[in-house]
């Protein structure tokens, strides 16, 4: 009111604490954003971190589904997917594809025995330029129910404590199934001869703006043999991939695509859970591989078969799995392109992976 | 000298102010989205992509407005240092304005990926895909970030420091309200 000193007279060192104060709260806030106070936060680095054997990952490949063969060919649309999705690739027509056929592993040079999970990864596009990218395994569900659980699912995998999976199981009662299907379901000897299933639950959005809840399956054409494991380890450690080259050389592979739409109710947050088998199943269209490549020098190696890489029609649904999946992804992508002299293309000698 | 070439034109205040939340969301969204496994990583990454679209086209217009505008000038009694300060980090600010959203599409594309905004807007690519070109990219929006970053906290306590230290009408010449005192000379 009355005698306060000009302000310019003030000593300044209120201001500057204050100034630091400002500067000191930005710079906190940055840092909790990026997680470095919360050691707990399951970030895409953690993730790959467990899956990395003792002695490091392979550097250059993929740090999981690390053994696979490129192929291309084509997705041929029936049209019956248009009243579920107006994404262009459900209409009527063919659609350029380029895939990878792999199975379960950080080894790059894994015995193709050694893994009971196989795997496609695929990428179509349509001429409006929408990409439809999508990696699928060959289980009828996933292992567990959340992110958080299949983090604990490689902790517990990689763990020296004799009981961690016992641990696991209790925690995490889904896997159980997962066993049973491990433990049961046959061995084929070709990767033409599996299904391909998504898993995960996406929603296709029709033209009127209606949301779908789906997941979507690849069934092969092909007549399945079945196998046991020790017949199929006897074919060799590169079974497969020879197998599906000279297979391929002789005729193109399909698979029909298979979108199951759930009824109101079902969960579609948890893949380790199956929706009832008399859900609606619409065929909407084949895919046909007509040509296979060494992965080094096949155009599927620089792909990131990223599950949240969607055209205009689909998106995701409150799975969890894709959003964790594309995080994870990513990470994986950027460390192995970064490290892409580890694992040099060979286009002269063109030789198999 | 009158009050109004103290102050940046009203345009461009509101370019400022509006580019500085866009800015600041956009390094926090960058640095949440890549430490997150979460359901939001969806949702962050698109919007990482398109506000960075924004800002690019948003910079663009600011440095044209910038450069048929101009700027008020500093007060005669800021120490040279100071000034050179002021000068050399509001060229890197514009710089990475600029910068950053072009490595992003350009790590983007390096690296294969469609360039999907909201409202399923797809850019086209901008470079040739390429492990080597990703990565150097990728290390680039990465670094970049930081330094960003660090710049801005300068910049807020720059300013900080003309309004609440020096007060020589800097900080009010960008500051909104009315152009009423500030005692520049």
């Amino acid at each position: 009111m009355t005698d306060l000193p000009p302000p310019q007279q003030r000593s300044p060192l209120g201001s500057l604490v204050l100034i630091a104060a400002v500067v000191a709260a930005g710079a906190a806030a940055f840092a909790y954003t990026a997680g470095w106070f919360s050691p707990d936060r399951l970030t895409p680095a953690k993730l790959l971190q467990a899956f990395a054997p003792a002695n490091g990952p392979a550097l250059g490949h993929r740090r999981n589904h690390a053994k696979g063969i490129c192929f291309t060919g084509m997705f041929e649309a029936n049209g019956n997917g248009v009243a579920l999705s107006r994404a262009q690739v459900f209409a009527t027509g063919q659609y350029p594809v380029v895939g990878r056929f792999n199975f379960s592993t950080v080894d790059p040079n894994a015995s193709d025995a050694t893994s009971r999970v196989r795997g496609m990864g695929l990428q179509i596009s349509t001429p409006d330029g929408g990409v439809w990218r999508s990696a699928m395994i060959d289980p009828p569900f996933f292992p567990v129910a959340s992110p958080d659980a299949f983090y604990a699912l490689l902790q517990a995998s990689a763990s020296k404590d004799p009981d961690a999976m016992k641990n696991f199981a209790g925690a995490h009662p889904e896997i159980q199934a997962f066993g049973a299907w491990a433990g049961t379901a046959p061995w084929h000897a070709s990767y033409a001869e599996e299904p391909y299933n998504g898993l995960n639950a996406f929603l296709f959005v029709d033209k009127t703006g209606a949301e779908h809840a789906v997941r979507w399956s690849l069934r092969p054409q092909a007549q399945a043999t079945s196998m046991s494991a020790e017949d199929f380890a006897k074919l060799g450690p590169d079974h497969l991939a020879e197998e599906i080259t000279a297979r391929v050389g002789k005729e193109p592979q399909r698979w029909t695509m298979a979108v199951t739409v759930a009824n109101p109710g079902d969960p579609t947050a948890d893949p380790s859970k199956e929706w009832p088998a008399d859900r609606t199943v619409v065929e909407v269209g084949a895919l046909t591989v007509d040509k296979i490549q060494a992965e080094a020098d096949g155009p599927c190696r620089d792909i990131n078969f990223d599950p949240t890489i969607l055209p205009d029609g689909i998106k995701v649904s409150d799975d969890p799995f894709p959003a964790a999946r594309s995080a994870a992804y990513a990470r994986s992508f950027d460390l192995r392109t970064s490290e892409a002299k580890s694992y040099p293309r060979n286009e002269a000698t063109g030789t198999q992976p | 000298m009158t009050a109004r070439n103290l102050r940046f034109t009203t345009l461009q205040r509101v370019l400022h102010w509006l580019m500085a939340i866009c800015i600041l969301a956009m390094l926090f969204i960058g640095v949440g989205m890549v430490s997150t496994v979460m359901p939001k990583y969806v949702p962050l990454l698109a919007t990482h992509k398109t506000l960075g679209i924004a800002i690019l086209v948003l910079a663009v217009i600011r440095i044209a407005v910038r450069l048929r505008s101009g700027t008020p000038p500093l007060p005669r009694d800021l120490p040279e240092p100071m000034r050179l300060a002021a000068k050399l980090s509001h060229y890197a600010l514009y710089a990475l304005m600029i910068a950053m959203p072009l490595l992003g599409w350009g790590m983007l594309s390096a690296g294969g990926y469609p360039v999907v905004l909201f409202g399923g807007v797809t850019l086209p690519s901008i470079l040739p895909h390429s492990d080597s070109l990703h990565t150097l990219l990728w290390n680039a929006h990465f670094t970049l970030a930081f330094a960003f970053f660090a710049l801005i906290l300068l910049h807020i306590a720059a300013g900080l420091f003309h309004a609440l230290v020096r007060r020589d009408g800097v900080f009010e010449s960008m500051a909104g309200g009315k152009a009423s005192n500030a005692p520049v000379e």
